[in-house]
């Protein structure tokens, strides 16, 4: 006859997570670099975003990048091509996100010396990526126009978890019913310390605050 | 996609679990998942059978699964209610200034070890 033994276990399934990036951030802290996880849906203009921002911080801080796909190296390239810093490509195999344990070995191809600020650029979801801590110091979205201004209220986990949100595509705001108001009291909401800054990665506009928050917090980081 | 994922975690953790114990095959694994932790349970048990059955102590292993109703707490009147029925905002008294008490939970509760004897 068979018997049955219960072993209680009793964990959440993000605990081994959570633990591993808090120990990759005090890495971080030790080294001096700043590592900022960069989220989004799929084309809301991350890369455009991150090329904008670099090419204004490059002069005053040592930059690099991991970017993180399903498939494909063409973002890497193209980062490469358009600044010039230092730009990886991470895989991952299939994982609709990153988790500490992937960021930590991707982190292992980047000159860690010649670097201030890494910059993660997650894959492109509003899902996974807010489940799975990074270890990145700080957590930054950014919610397109034509996305609409409801999706703090579909993705909250996602909003309540960014420091920073930037709001891309402003150009397009009249041709789109996207209202700019409610949507900082929606993402308030959810997160009433998380700064909100609009931008066109298209034109450079208010580029300069998002550059000068990030320059900010990485000197704050370094200190 | 997403719940690939997880049922990698949860077989990592199982695994380590089962070394600690001294286990050499698992019957059963069973979760706690929250109603809003946006965990589909279909997808997860089917991505389940998928990945446990390339490992040799969770071959034929089982995955069920509880799930834990989620509740809001209103801060405006003090009162409990069940969030996917009525969301942000309280049925009570109208506020906005509720916060989720439990709903969201990805746990192993436990794992299930068949004994001879």
């Amino acid at each position: 006859m068979e018997n049955v033994k219960i072993i209680e276990i009793k964990k959440s399934v993000f605990e081994n997570n959570d633990r591993a990036a808090d120990e990759l951030r005090g890495e971080l802290k030790n080294r001096g670099v700043f590592l900022l996880n960069l989220m989004s849906s799929p084309g809301s203009g991350k890369t455009t975003t991150l090329i904008q921002t670099i090419n204004r911080l490059k002069d005053k801080i040592r930059i690099a990048v991991m970017e993180a796909d399903i498939d494909s190296d063409v973002d890497a390239i193209k980062i490469k091509e358009a600044t010039g810093v230092e730009s990886i490509q991470l895989h991952t195999g299939g994982m609709c996100h990153l988790d500490a344990e992937m960021t930590k070995q991707g982190l292992n191809n980047v000159s860690m010396e010649q670097a201030d600020l890494v910059i993660l650029e997650n894959v492109g979801n509003l899902v996974c990526p807010a489940e799975f801590d990074t270890g990145a110091v700080k957590n930054a979205m950014i919610l397109s126009v034509p996305e609409g201004h409801d999706k703090p209220l579909k993705y909250p986990l996602m909003f309540s978890i960014c420091d920073v949100v930037v709001i891309n595509k402003i150009d397009v705001l009249p041709y789109f019913d996207f209202d700019m108001e409610k949507c900082k009291e929606y993402i308030h909401m959810r997160n009433p310390k998380a700064t909100v800054i609009p931008i066109c990665a298209k034109t450079g506009e208010g580029v300069d605050v998002f550059a000068e928050w990030l320059l900010n917090e990485v000197s704050e980081w370094k200190r | 996609m997403h719940e690939l994922g997880i049922v990698f975690y949860i077989i990592r953790d199982v695994k380590k679990a089962a070394q600690e114990h001294g286990v050499e095959h698992v019957s059963a694994v069973v979760m706690n998942i929250g109603e809003v932790s946006t965990i589909v349970p279909e997808y997860l048990t089917d991505c389940w059978r998928w990945a446990a059955d390339k490992e040799e102590l969770l071959r034929g292993c089982e995955l069920k699964i509880e799930p834990i109703p989620a509740v809001t707490h209103c801060d405006g009147c003090g009162k409990e209610y069940p969030t996917v029925a009525h969301g942000k905002i309280c049925p009570h008294c109208g506020s906005e200034k509720t916060w989720l008490l439990r709903g969201n939970e990805v746990e192993i509760k436990e794992i299930v070890v068949p004994q001879s004897c």
